[in-house]
């Protein structure tokens, strides 16, 4: 086994040289790029299962004498939650979520670096995380290849119990490829492992065992992997200015949650101002091993958490985007409007009001200013 | 024993990771221009995008490998 794995070597050792200058070639072919400099401005819309989040969200990316690009986020959600949750076991109550990001990217050859930290707080829920991903562009630009790693850190509070607080980290490691396969055709691969510690669950929701409400207990840890390919192919061909782009991904974690998402898109010009894009989404999950509607027995770990429950969603929705005319040179200015449908449809969760097994149907509503400069 | 293979394994990665920078790339740079147009981007609205994942993120129970970089969920 020795001899064949040195004689391999050997072979290997004899080709490298040649192999190197190629790969050297190949490397000055491609020049990889900071983000454009923008600014996107969005009010945004859930509304659904009885509840509502609402608000605006700005981002501004600037680079700074072409060696580093700085970008400044920051994202409102004001909350009006009346969910079955809350309806059927506490009162409804409003409450606002800001959150903030910064990050800065800079160009090193053909790599790209950035590095990042972010800030999302409420009156009962604050998160912080860092993050630090690369990309960097390889057989003369045909191939990304990317890593990143976020590390979050979040405290948890109960409103009305002011004493109540605790803490979960999170550990978030992700990498993914992304190939040209033709002039037209690119495909893209991308997986992620999440690590997760401490308190994952609501210090609000209830669990029910024997029919009776009882806080529900979630493990302390958690961890996960989900696999993503998708593809996006240049259609214009058959149809003038169009593409078609297919997405799935695999999800499985050690609460024993599988699920699969697959998503299907198509983009048209309409005419030269007009971009329309449709999009199909269907969502399928089992239920976590201690999730239970109305648990029979006793367990160490209960939870009525419809999150964790079997489900099914299906979204469809649609954009257009509208381009400015006649603007200075350099400037590029959409307005842009989206709408998605959204269904949900639990197979193990009971809408205690009916008895029935419970569903709902929710509106995404997004309003945006993008701008190119 | 064990160290040997290892350090083989180790070499052998190495070997092959400088055997894939051979591969020419069969589409041109200036085959690219299909690629560049905004159809063929898997991203045009970044807050959109982010919007829409935390949509999902607090409401299912899958997670990760979205493309979409970002940091803590604030999902309470």
């Amino acid at each position: 086994m020795l001899r064949r794995i040195l004689n391999l070597l050997r072979r290997l050792a004899r080709a490298l040289p040649g192999a190197a200058m190629a790969g050297g070639a190949a490397g000055t072919a491609s020049a990889a790029t900071l983000p454009e400099n923008k600014a996107e401005a969005i009010y945004h819309v859930y509304d659904g299962g009885g509840v509502k989040a609402t608000g605006p969200a700005l981002l501004v990316r600037k680079s700074l004498a072409d060696r580093v690009s700085l970008s400044a986020q920051y994202y409102v959600d004001a909350v009006s939650n009346a969910s079955i949750d809350v309806v059927t076991t506490a009162s409804p109550f409003k409450e606002t979520r800001t959150a903030w990001d910064l990050s800065a990217d800079t160009l090193v050859r053909d790599s790209l670096l950035s590095v990042g930290v972010s800030r999302s707080s409420e009156p009962d829920y604050i998160a912080e995380a860092v993050n630090a991903d690369v990309s960097h562009e390889v057989f003369g630009g045909m191939t990304t290849v990317s890593l990143g790693f976020t590390r979050a850190r979040d405290l948890v509070g109960k409103k009305g119990e002011q004493g109540w607080i605790d803490q979960a980290s999170h550990w978030q490691y992700r990498a993914g490829v992304t190939q040209i396969l033709t002039p037209r055709w690119l495909v893209s691969l991308n997986a992620e492992a999440v690590a997760d510690s401490g308190f994952l669950g609501s210090p609000y929701r209830a669990a029910r065992v024997f029919g009776a409400a009882v806080p529900e207990r979630n493990p302390r840890t958690r961890s996960s992997r989900a696999v993503k390919l998708r593809t996006l192919y240049d259609s214009g061909e058959w149809l003038r200015g169009s593409s078609v782009r297919a997405e799935f991904r695999r999800y499985w974690d050690n609460w024993d949650i599988a699920a699969t998402t697959t998503e299907f898109g198509f983009a048209k010009y309409l005419g030269e101002r007009f971009l329309l894009d449709a999009t199909m989404r269907f969502y399928a999950q089992d239920k976590a091993l201690f999730y239970s509607d109305n648990a029979q027995v006793e367990t160490v770990y209960v939870s009525r958490n419809r999150q964790l429950s079997t489900f099914k969603s299906t979204s469809f929705g649609a954009r257009l985007s509208y381009t400015w005319p006649n603007l200075p040179t350099g400037w590029d200015v959409k307005l842009v409007g989206a709408y998605e449908r959204k269904s949900f449809r639990f197979s193990d969760f009971t809408d205690l009001r009916t008895g029935s097994a419970y569903s709902y149907d929710a509106n995404v509503l997004q309003l945006m200013v993008l701008a190119n400069f | 024993m064990s160290r040997t293979v290892h350090l083989a394994a180790a070499a052998c990665l190495i070997a092959l990771l400088q055997g894939c920078a051979s591969v020419k790339p069969w589409v041109a740079p200036y085959e690219r221009e299909r690629l560049a147009d905004p159809v063929m981007q898997w991203s045009r609205t970044a807050l959109a995008d982010r919007h829409r994942e935390h949509v999902h993120l607090v409401r299912e129970g899958a997670r990760g490998a979205t493309g979409v970089q970002g940091g803590g969920c604030g999902c309470n």
